[in-house]
This record gives structure tokens, C-alpha cells and sequence, in this order.
């Protein structure tokens, strides 16, 4: 099937695009349902409105396999009486409903028990001012399915040419969202802000004989997102990128069971990353359900460590200007060389530990969150630090749940590449590595210069002195 | 389900309702998603009412209610899949999606299809729910979470935290398929959580309990499923861990305690068993038909007709009723999950296993409850027979490559096993094999089999469906413990 074939059919583009008219519809129905339930009885009122659509376009060896297309809305409404707090959604804008939605709100708070430290946030404290982050680009608005089409079959048609081990393919993809949202609150907040992003990934398959009883396949990928189009990386890079990455692994083997280096590979030391925060915030700690509860100021990882959430980089994929309590956003760090900041607070979480916000707060949901999380580069290349690694495991994947945020304990699943005298040699799987996540972080003794911002929470190539490898058993 | 719902819980879609769809209605849409020259469309409207209550601190401190509502339509022509939804009721804007999801066909070449004349699937009745929970007054739930409280803060004076939490949901159904199969089914989905920290000099564990299914409250009137038990149940787990120790590393024998040890089956076998792989040639079973896959004693089950399971489906998201399938007979391949795509690729009958997410996503093959059958041993002679090994009883998870079967599964409670006894309980670990690989090493089944009562949840391209896992106790003689003690 030829890609011409789907040209200018999809709908015309020019429809899918967030207008300034759309943004203001938005920020009226928000502003309008905090009213509605100021009038149905709440004391306080928030309303978080979304507008988004999707296309997504996906190839399989050479042929459209899915073309989708949708928008979609919805309101989220928390309100407060009394003390008392409930929150409700609808997928049904129309003013009736919305009067609705309003009374059964209010009706349900009365079933809460009064909290205390549910109050809105003290208006003085409110974002003034929106800023501008560049967050939407009109250009993907243009693209149509034809277009995304053509890009996941480049990316395809790459990895399958740039290898002849590439026997199958499991697909690529092009898709792209357009999203818009506005956030109203009786305490006096009115915002609201469009966002696009983008992305290309591309699953190719190989056959692995290496152990004729039990043949295997092997998936792979690579992937490019951006919030702007100029930002995707060419659909070829990105399927030859995939194909190296999924033949490097025919013969993937066990490893004997040991205590070795632990080497992470960007793509996965950023979900190591990720779970830093998930130890480190508000919410953990006044649950008191974080092993870290009571060591902020502390040294809990290696000096070699600093991890900043900056929600005010311009085109972040993770950037917000401001936050799900309607509070300024700013640069916080996490962990500065080692030692553990202040944790990530929204107002509710900072109100339970007596203290301020950090301006963390979630859109929609309860509780702090990250926006951009990026673990910075250290001073070593990459390459000297795999030189000085003498026997180890060079993680590409990670797999399954297996770490216990209470006691810190760590223990999932691997996959990647022997290290032996500071080589890459074979392809690893069917492994596991732990350790307490304490010693995790305070056994990491080499950081690599090379952070690349790919996505919203990223790290460089660091390294874990030693961890338990669980493979085979020793002979 | 034969309850007569109050009219705010109706589908507005629903006969009588406001917005009622009717098969001429759906026969034009159909049409329309026909138009540019797809050989099959189908339309799903889907309406969901879904509230929460959660108890902490022993305080009720969150509820919260939604409703869904909208329309996906999907127009298939070859293996490519056109797919629109929208989130309202009015012509243009259904008529406009069902343009937009024909629009895949455009230039295949030949004569649009027609739609068949519609008729009423004849469906079974997996769930008959008298009162579905989300009926019942607010006050009844919240004494559940406050009773739940109460008992895991009685279990034992180290029980520090308790969380507690309610979630229910009504989802109703219809759909219309262009080779003429109109359904619907109204979906009710309950589940029941309790959360407990324990703590002792400074050390702390956490524990878990819960369950729920396609039940009213009448599922709280089973013993081992009131509110207290899975209180208690978190607050034992939780004590029991504080003495935890470090796991061993390495490969050893383990025994799969019965239930919640579906989900290895679940991971190891059942993903890769899903049609769309094996059209695709992607999965590790591709062309395994007939042959030994797994041990002998293994049988292996997927069975959408178990009343009340939280997998039950008295219809799947394409039309076609919830039934049993065999996937291993006595350790042989013997069928596949279909969805309607797949089934037409092979040649066969779609076996029911066509779900979806929401209205938002098109169908894909998937499990619904999967299970491990029993065997002939008795259990204690299991464990008895493990002279180093480690007893896996509760699992927080797992997660697998389907197109070579690796695997993990997280174990949230388990013991030590030396000389054929339970002894010391082990901190959180991973074990880690390959499908085939450990389902060919299973040498021991218990006759203990039994469903979970876990709230399962699978994933697959982005989509989440409820579904649950059962089995027997089971011996693998030998898989990787990731434990830390090498």
C-alpha cells in the first residue's frame, strides 16, 4: 500500500489545532462551574478543565496498521464545606450537568470527616502571572495522518534495511497530542496554558537460534518526543538506532550469581531517578511511608549525586508555569551532592509538616509531582567510565515492580551487557540485581558527562559500585 | 444483570434513556463508517459510574464520584485498523467520527459493504449482582473502611498506619457490528483495600489486604472477604515482614502457594498465548500449536464464565459471549486467546477475549480470569519434599517480554523454606525465568486449587482491564531467586 493513498484524507489538520477561542471557552467553563458550586453550597471551589486530542499512526512491516483520531474533554471539580473535601469528574460539559455535577459534590463532602490541613492555599501565595514557557507548537497542529504515516514507515523501513538479523517487526509509531487546560479556584486563580508533544518509536524483531532447544525472539526499540516538530530526531536515525539496539542482543545469556558493578544506562537511570522522588516528597514523608523520613539535610547518596525538578525549562516535556494548587512554579533541587533538599511539597502535603509549598502540586491529582527531574552530569566521559569498570553489568533494562518504598528494599529484573575488563562483551537476560536502595545510592561512585534531556525525568551513565546479581548458580 | 437501576445510573444510550441508539440509528452510523470501503466497522458506547472513599488516619478523608461517556467507532479493512471516539451523543459529531474512523479504507478499490440486518446476541449471566454497591447509601461503605481500620489496628499494637479504601464502578454497554451482532451489558466491578504499616525499634514493613469483583456488597458477606479479615490480613502481613531477612540469590526450588501464584502464569505463559502476537509472528509460541509447551501435569485455562470474577465477561468489547477456553492441555498448545482480527486470521471462531479499556481504545485479544488447573498432590508434601528453597505466598505484580517469554514477578510475602519447613520470612524479592523454560520444570501440583482474590489489573499497549489469576500450589524445581545473600 502506498502512503500517497492516505493523503489529505484524515480530516483537514487546520481542526485540531488549540485556538486562543478554545482557550478561553476553557477558561470560562472553569471559571463558570466555581461559581456554580460556590452557589451549591461549597466554601471553596476548584476546577481543572482539559481539552486534548490525539492522533496516533502506526506502520507494521510497511503497512498502516492503526490511524486514530479523537479530541476529548473533561472537568475535574474539588470542593470544600465545612472542612470537608470531595472531588468528581465528568466527561459532560453541558450546563446542566455541570449544575449537577456541582450539587452531588457538595452533597458527598458532607460524607468526609473534617480535615483540617484541607484548606485552599492563602490566596497572597497565588501565581499572578503566567509565564511563557513555549510549550505549543502550531506546527504539529498541521501534521496530518498521512504525514505521521509516512514518518513511522521511515522508521520502520530503517531498521528493517539496516540490518538483515531485523527478521520481524513489532511496528512503529508516530503520534502526537495537542492538549489545553484552565484552572479556576474561588480563592481567585484563573490560568490556563496549551502544550503539543510528539513522538516516533520504532519495535523491530529479531530471530536468536544461539540455543537451538529454546529459540528465542528479541525485541528492541528507540524513540524520539519533543513538544516542538523541529525538536524529533529523523524517523531513520531513530529505526537504525532500534535495530542496533535489538540485534546487540541475540545470544543474550545468564550470568553467574555474584556481587558485581552496576553500570546504568541513561535510558534506565532515569526510572532510578524517578524513584528517588518517589522516596523524597511530601506525601511519602508525612505518611511516613519513605525509608528517608527524617534524613532531609542528610547525606543519602554519594556526593557525586545532585538531582534539580525545574518545571521553567522552555519546551520541557515535563514544564508546567504553574502548579495544581495555582501557586508559582520554580526550580527546586531534590538532592544537592548528596545531600537530601527539602522534599517536593503541594500545599496539603507542606500544611501536614508545617511548612511552605514548594510549588510541586500535581494537575488533577492529589499530591506533589515532578516536572522536568534531571539528575546532572558528572565530570568523567562515558567511555573512561566503562574503561574502569572491571566486571559488572551494564543495565539497558529494568523489569517488573520490586522496590519497597517503606524499607528501601530493591529487587527487579535486568537485562544487558556483560562487562568484563572494561568492555562491553556479551548480551545479557533472565537476571536480577539488588540491594537496599540506600545503598544503592551511597555506593554510586562514577557519573558520566553525558545527560542528554530525551525526556522529562533523565540522568547520565552512572555507576553502582557493587550490588547482588542473581543468575545461575555458581559452579 | 436484572436490577432495575435508578435512571442517573442508566446509560443515556440505553433503551428509554434520553439518547436512546437504536439498531436503525446504529445501522446508519454503521453505514457511514462503511462509506469509503472498510470491510467491517464497529460501534461501542460505553457509560461509566465510578466513585471512591477512602479512610486514613482513621478519618474518611477522600471521596470522590465520576461518569464517563462516549463512543468509539472502529472500521477495519485488511489487518488496518481506522479508530475515532467521541464524547457525545449528538449526530454530527457520532457521524463525524464514524467518518473519520472510515477514512483508513479510503482507495482499496472495491464496492462498499453493507451492513447486515442487526440481532440481539443471546448472552449469559455471569454476574447477577441483587444491589450493586454504588446503590447503596454512602454510610453503609464508609462503616466498611472504619471496620477495616479498626480490626488491622487490633490485630497487634506495632499496626502504626492503616489506609482503607472502597472503589465501584457501573459500566454499561452497547454495540453494533456491521455482520449484524448487536449487545449490551451492564458491568458492575467492586474492590476493597487495606493497607498496614507495622512498626518495631525503628523498623518499618508494610502489608497489604483486599479483593472485590463483579459483586454488590453481598461480596462482604463471605467470610474471608468482610471487611475485618482483609484488615486483619494487611496487619498480619505487615507484622509477619518485620522479622523479614535478607533473600537468597540465585537459582533454587520454590513453591507457589495456591491463588495469587496465577499471576506467573498470567505473565509466563498467558501474555504470549494472546492471538495478535502469534498472527503477528512476534510471540515466543508462534506456531507451537500442538506442540509440548510445558510440563505434562500442566493444563492451562482461560475462562471468562466464572460467576463473579473480577475477569467475568457475560459479552467481550466486540459482540461475542464470555466463554472457557482451553490454552494447554496436559502441557500441549492447544488454542490461542482470539480476538475477532486474529480468529479471522486463523480461520476460527473468535474464543470472547476481545477487550478494551474504554471507548477510547480499539479491542485487543486479552485474559480474563487464567488459571494453572489443579493437579493430585497434596500441598504440605510439596513444601515437605523442598529441602532449600523459598514458599512464594503473596505477589505485588509482574511484567514480561512476550516475544521471548522472559519474565519477573514480585513476591510480597514469602518464606524461607529448609528441610521441607516454613521458616524465616524474606524481605521483598524478584524472581526472574523464562515461560516456557519454568512452566517445563513445574514437577509437583497440588489439588488445592483456587482463584485469587487479588484485584488484578493487565496492561498491554496502554490499556488496562481487570482480570484474575488461580491456581494450585505448585513446585518449580528450579527458577531464579533475586534475592541479596549470593
Amino acid at each position: 500500500m502506498s502512503s500517497a493513498r492516505h493523503g489529505n484524507l484524515l480530516g483537514s489538520a487546520s481542526g485540531a489545532g488549540v485556538s486562543e477561542q478554545t482557550m478561553k471557552e476553557l477558561r470560562d467553563v472553569a471559571q463558570l462551574t466555581v461559581e456554580v458550586a460556590k452557589r451549591a453550597g461549597a466554601d471553596h471551589a476548584e476546577v481543572l478543565v482539559r481539552d486534548s486530542s490525539e492522533l496516533t499512526a502506526k506502520i507494521r512491516l510497511g503497512e498502516p496498521e492503526l490511524v486514530q483520531e479523537a479530541g476529548s474533554r473533561s472537568l475535574g471539580l474539588r470542593v470544600l464545606r465545612g472542612g470537608r473535601c470531595a472531588m468528581t469528574y465528568t466527561s459532560d460539559l453541558r450546563r446542566e450537568a455541570l449544575e449537577a455535577l456541582c450539587a452531588e459534590t457538595v452533597t458527598l463532602a458532607d460524607f468526609a470527616e473534617v480535615d483540617e490541613f484541607a484548606l485552599p492555599p492563602d490566596p497572597a501565595l497565588l501565581a499572578t502571572a503566567v509565564p511563557e514557557l513555549d510549550l505549543y507548537d502550531p506546527n504539529l497542529a498541521e501534521v496530518d495522518a498521512a504525514w505521521a504515516l509516512r514518518q513511522a514507515m521511515a522508521g520502520e523501513a530503517a531498521a528493517r534495511k539496516s540490518d538483515a538479523r531485523v527478521t520481524n517487526s513489532e511496528g512503529a509509531t508516530w503520534s502526537r497530542g495537542l492538549g489545553a487546560s484552565a484552572f479556576a479556584t474561588s480563592g481567585g486563580f484563573l490560568g490556563g496554558y496549551r502544550g503539543s508533544s510528539a513522538s516516533l518509536v520504532v519495535v523491530p524483531l529479531c530471530d536468536d537460534s544461539t540455543d537451538p532447544g529454546n529459540p528465542k525472539k528479541r525485541n528492541g526499540h528507540w524513540w524520539t518526543t519533543s513538544r516542538y516538530l523541529a525538536g524529533l530526531e529523523p524517523p531513520e536515525a531513530v529505526g537504525i538506532e532500534a535495530a542496533r539496539r535489538t540485534v546487540a542482543t541475540i545470544g543474550s545469556r545468564k550470568v553467574e550469581t555474584q556481587e558485581c558493578a552496576i553500570v546504568f544506562d541513561p535510558e534506565i537511570g532515569r526510572s532510578i531517578v524517578g524513584m528517588v522522588f518517589s522516596v523524597a516528597n511530601g506525601s511519602s514523608f508525612w505518611r511516613k511511608s519513605s525509608y528517608l523520613v527524617g534524613k532531609e539535610g542528610e547525606l543519602i547518596s554519594s556526593p557525586l549525586v545532585t538531582i534539580i525538578d525545574d518545571p521553567l525549562r522552555p519546551r520541557g516535556l515535563g514544564s508546567r508555569p504553574f502548579d495544581g494548587d495555582g501557586l508559582p512554579t520554580r526550580k527546586n533541587p531534590v538532592v544537592e551532592r548528596g545531600v537530601l533538599c527539602p522534599v517536593l511539597c503541594d500545599v496539603y502535603s507542606a500544611r501536614k509538616l508545617g511548612r511552605q509549598s514548594t510549588g510541586s502540586a500535581g494537575r488533577g491529582v492529589a499530591g506533589p509531582t515532578t516536572s522536568n527531574l534531571i539528575m546532572q552530569a558528572g565530570a568523567m566521559s562515558r567511555p573512561d567510565l566503562l574503561r574502569s569498570t572491571m566486571k559488572g553489568l551494564y543495565v539497558t533494562h529494568l523489569m517488573g515492580p520490586g522496590f519497597n518504598a517503606v524499607t528501601g528494599d530493591f529487587s527487579r529484573g535486568a537485562q544487558g551487557f556483560w562487562i568484563e575488563n572494561g568492555e562491553l562483551t556479551f548480551p545479557v537476560s533472565e537476571v536480577t540485581i539488588a540491594a537496599n536502595f540506600d545503598q544503592i545510592l551511597k555506593r554510586i561512585d562514577a557519573v558520566a558527562d553525558d545527560l542528554e534531556l530525551r525526556s522529562a525525568t533523565a540522568a547520565p551513565t552512572f555507576r553502582v559500585s557493587h550490588m547482588t546479581l542473581a543468575g545461575t548458580s555458581r559452579n | 444483570m436484572t436490577t432495575t437501576l435508578p435512571a442517573a445510573l442508566r446509560a443515556p444510550f440505553s433503551a428509554g434513556g434520553p439518547s436512546a441508539i437504536d439498531a436503525q440509528l446504529a445501522n446508519r452510523l454503521l453505514g457511514l463508517a462503511l462509506e469509503a470501503g472498510g470491510d467491517y466497522a464497529d460501534i461501542y458506547f460505553e457509560f461509566r459510574v465510578s466513585a471512591s472513599y477512602a479512610l486514613e488516619e482513621e478519618q474518611i478523608r477522600t471521596l470522590g464520584r465520576g461518569i464517563t461517556l462516549g463512543l468509539g467507532v472502529r472500521v477495519t479493512k485488511g489487518d488496518a485498523t481506522g479508530y475515532a471516539y467521541c464524547e457525545d451523543l449528538a449526530w454530527e459529531k457520532m457521524a463525524h467520527a464514524a467518518r473519520t474512523a472510515g477514512q483508513i479504507a479510503v482507495g482499496g478499490g472495491h464496492a462498499p459493504v453493507g451492513v447486515a440486518p442487526l440481532l440481539q446476541v443471546a448472552l449469559p449471566s455471569f454476574y447477577v449482582v441483587p444491589t450493586p454497591s454504588i446503590v447503596v447509601s454512602t454510610h453503609d461503605k464508609l462503616a466498611l473502611l472504619r471496620a477495616a481500620d479498626k480490626a488491622a489496628r487490633a490485630y497487634d499494637p506495632r499496626i502504626v498506619k492503616v489506609q482503607a479504601s472502597f472503589a465501584e464502578e457501573i459500566k454499561e454497554v452497547l454495540l453494533f457490528t456491521s455482520d449484524g451482532r448487536m449487545a449490551s451489558d451492564v458491568q458492575p466491578l467492586m474492590k476493597f483495600g487495606v493497607g498496614a504499616v507495622a512498626e518495631e525499634h525503628g523498623k518499618r514493613q508494610s502489608g497489604s489486604g483486599g479483593g472485590g469483583g463483579r459483586y454488590g456488597m453481598d461480596y462482604f458477606a463471605e467470610v474471608h472477604h468482610d471487611a475485618t479479615a482483609h484488615g486483619r490480613e494487611a496487619a498480619r502481613v505487615a507484622i509477619a515482614m518485620l522479622d523479614a531477612r535478607e533473600a537468597p540469590a540465585g537459582q533454587m526450588p520454590v513453591v507457589l502457594g495456591p491463588g495469587d501464584s496465577g499471576i506467573l502464569l498470567h505473565e509466563a505463559v498467558g501474555h504470549g498465548l494472546e492471538a495478535d502476537f502469534n498472527r503477528k509472528q512476534t510471540s515466543n509460541y508462534t506456531g507451537q500449536l500442538g506442540k509440548l509447551v510445558a510440563s505434562e501435569l500442566c493444563t492451562v485455562v482461560d475462562d471468562g464464565t466464572i460467576s463473579n470474577a473480577r475477569g467475568a465477561i457475560n459479552v467481550d468489547d466486540e459482540g461475542y459471549a464470555g466463554q472457557r477456553n482451553v490454552l494447554i492441555e496436559n502441557g500441549v498448545l492447544v488454542g490461542y486467546m482470539h480476538d475477532r482480527m486474529s480468529a479471522k486470521h486463523f480461520g476460527l471462531t473468535p474464543t470472547g477475549n476481545g477487550r478494551r479499556e474504554s471507548f477510547q481504545s480499539m479491542p485487543l485479544p486479552r485474559m480474563t480470569n487464567t488459571s494453572l488447573l489443579g493437579g493430585k498432590d497434596n500441598p504440605d508434601d510439596i513444601i515437605k519434599s523442598v529441602k532449600r528453597g523459598v514458599y512464594a505466598k503473596r505477589f505485588s505484580g509482574g511484567s514480561v517480554n512476550i516475544s521471548n517469554g522472559d519474565f519477573v514477578f514480585a513476591l510480597s510475602e514469602s518464606y524461607l523454606i529448609e528441610d521441607g519447613k516454613l521458616t524465616a520470612p524474606l524481605k521483598g524479592v524478584q524472581l526472574t525465568g523464562n515461560g516456557p523454560d519454568v512452566l517445563r520444570r513445574v514437577d509437583m501440583l497440588g489439588a488445592d486449587y483456587q482463584l485469587s482474590d487479588g484485584v488484578w489489573m493487565c496492561g498491554k499497549d496502554g490499556q488496562s482491564v481487570p482480570v484474575n489469576v488461580g491456581t494450585p500450589t505448585v513446585r518449580i524445581a528450579s527458577i531464579t531467586v533475586g534475592g541479596t545473600q549470593a
